[in-house]
């Protein structure tokens, strides 16, 4: 199929379905304990110049414990899918481990403003990008889960989005219409935070996937952060519920309130407080340094810092808060 | 006799009308979220909102934060994925669509990716999200903004989302969903739609109060201005009503 138009990005991952097939045939299928930590995980499986990409919505549903970590652990040179990515982004923007994003949404935290480190850092020209939009991402990565090189879809057309992403205009064999086709995305790793878990991988995830089922098939590894631990048998007994099945992850931690700041669904909700402190910090490189050394690098882990954020006491406001938890 | 109102109000009210009963609405979150909230309160209680995340129909408790918080699905019809959302958009579905940016030309198209050279811009603002997707699959496109120079612009610095292109023709050419495309802008100053030929932008109404002239030294290109030009109905005690004690009691959005 000859190409009617070609955008000019580059493409950060290889679009080869058969390297991805031999990959996914030595993936283990065997249901084994993958409860590890967020120390080893992050050192086991997110490398300098691997593929990242982060489950969840922004500052909804992320694996916080793990972004924080990638940082501490002074990983670089990292291409990164910024697939609405708000507060995951900032994160790794302020520990400089980004060099190539495919970016759908960054930068913005919606309707909280923009992060000006993390709009500092991207008008620097510093990090390569590829332009695409919220959806052509999901067909890349749902390509990729369905094994196959590309995606088609009938966005990006007509647009500078098109002309400075990495995808075509291919016209139908059918019908002769045009449709942008969009490469396959296999993320090296990918890191999704779920309600339920059990030590195999199994997950639940209650409210919006928003992504997260194309993104923890297209991903080659997968590292769940889950509210909490469940057994096997409570899986079983609702077998509905499963989202990401043990076969697709490679490594399980629990991490209760793993998303604060962020939004979980059902849970809590988001520390507004907090977030707008991170965009204010950003004003100015000093402070934000101090702040970056008293929230992340000075803590020794994720419970650290969410007793520097308030502990239980600002987690029961952040619970009591979330509607979708249905409590009175 | 009228009750009065501010500038985001009445904002509100007027994008509120144009979004009618029985139809399909995907928002993001602030004004336009508050738009088809207050159209579901009062003349449109079967307009179906959907969030690009993956909520659909929620019962709106508060105002979102992010169009993939929990609110955007409370008690709602189903929570989905946002490829779920966007293919329904995708086969047509879909009858509207409210997009932001920060510059639009006459054709209506947008730019939310930067200002200057892409690969170093002077200013980078956060790309397309799904507003690329919506204006490229919703048959009707709306946005809500401030209406001044700096936005309303002859040529916007980078294409993100598509309006009409370079005009009429041009987007089916491009390989785009015959008969989508912008519909109407909603701004602090009038009320504006395209022309069903031209496909350029033109005035239809004015915000109470303002003139044609304050309309024109606000837009940079030449707006097609009709002969006469209504005055968009003031905010009505209903709406105002709704809008406060409903739609927005915390002001997170009629407060600004």
């Amino acid at each position: 199929m000859k190409a009617v138009d070609q955008g000019v990005g580059s493409l950060f991952s290889d679009p080869d379905p058969d390297k991805a097939r031999a990959f996914f045939a030595g993936k283990r299928r065997d249901m084994v304990d993958k409860r590890t930590t967020v120390v080893e995980a992050v050192r086991e499986f997110v490398h300098d110049g691997s593929y990242l990409a982060i489950g969840g919505f922004g500052a909804n549903r992320i694996p916080t414990a793990v972004l924080h970590e990638i940082v501490r652990q002074g990983k670089k040179n990292l291409s990164f899918a910024g697939h609405t990515s708000t507060h995951d982004f900032q994160i790794l923007v302020a520990g400089n481990c980004i060099k190539r994003v495919d970016v759908a949404y960054i930068i913005g935290l919606e309707a909280r403003g923009l992060s000006p480190n993390a709009r500092r850092v991207m008008e620097s020209g510093e990090v390569e990008v590829c332009e695409w939009t919220n959806y052509a991402m999901c067909v890349r990565l749902r390509a990729a889960a369905d094994g196959l090189s590309f995606g088609i879809a009938r966005n990006l057309l007509g647009t500078d989005t098109f002309r400075y992403s990495a995808g075509q205009v291919i016209a139908c064999p059918f019908t002769g219409k045009k449709f942008a086709a969009l490469p396959a995305l296999w993320p090296d790793v990918a890191v999704i935070h779920v309600h339920e878990s059990d030590i195999f991988g199994n997950s639940r995830i209650k409210g919006i996937t928003i992504a997260d089922d194309v993104l923890a098939r297209a991903a080659k590894h997968v590292i769940i952060t889950t509210e909490r631990l469940v057994t096997n048998q409570e899986i079983r007994r609702d077998p509905t519920a499963t989202v990401i099945p043990f076969y697709l992850v490679d490594g399980v931690i629990e991490v209760p309130y793993g998303s604060y700041p962020g939004n979980m669904a059902y849970e809590y909700f988001s520390d507004e407080e907090h977030l707008q402190q991170w965009l204010e910090a950003e004003t100015n490189m000093e402070t934000f340094r101090a702040f970056l050394d008293k929230y992340l690098y000075g803590v020794k882990d994720f419970d650290e810092y969410l007793s520097l954020c308030g502990g239980l006491s600002r987690l029961k406001e952040l619970r009591a808060e979330e509607v979708c938890a249905d409590r009175i | 006799m009228a009750t009065s109102y501010n500038t985001m109000e009445m904002m509100i009210s007027a994008a509120s009308r144009l979004l009618e009963d029985g139809k399909s609405v995907a928002v993001g979150t602030g004004a336009p979220c508050a738009a088809a909230m207050l159209a579901q309160k009062t003349h449109a209680p079967n307009l179906v909102i959907l969030f690009e995340a993956g909520g659909v129909a929620p019962l709106l408790p508060e105002m979102p934060i992010s169009v993939g918080d929990s609110r955007t699905f409370f008690h709602g019809i189903m929570a989905t994925g946002m490829g779920e959302i966007m293919s329904t958009c995708c086969r047509g579905l879909v009858d509207y669509a409210f997009l932001g940016g920060a510059q639009i030309d006459k054709y209506g198209n947008i730019n939310s990716t930067c200002i200057g050279d892409y690969r170093k811009p002077k200013v980078r603002f956060p790309g397309s999200g799904g507003a690329n997707d919506f204006a490229s699959f919703c048959w009707r496109t709306l946005m809500l903004t401030v209406h001044n120079a700096r936005r309303f612009v002859n040529k916007v610095d980078f294409i993100t989302s598509p309006g009409y292109l370079t005009g009429p023709g041009e987007r089916e050419r491009a390989g785009l969903p015959a008969g989508s495309g912008p519909y109407k802008i909603v701004t602090d100053l009038a009320v504006l739609g395209f022309d069903a030929e031209t496909k350029e932008m033109k005035l239809e109404s004015l915000m109470p109060g303002v003139t044609v002239e304050e309309v024109k030294e606000n837009t940079e290109f030449g707006l097609l201005i009709p002969e006469s030009v209504p005055e968009v109905e003031e905010a009505s005690g209903e709406e105002l009503r709704v809008l406060r004690e409903e739609v927005d009691p915390h002001r997170y959005i009629i407060g600004r």
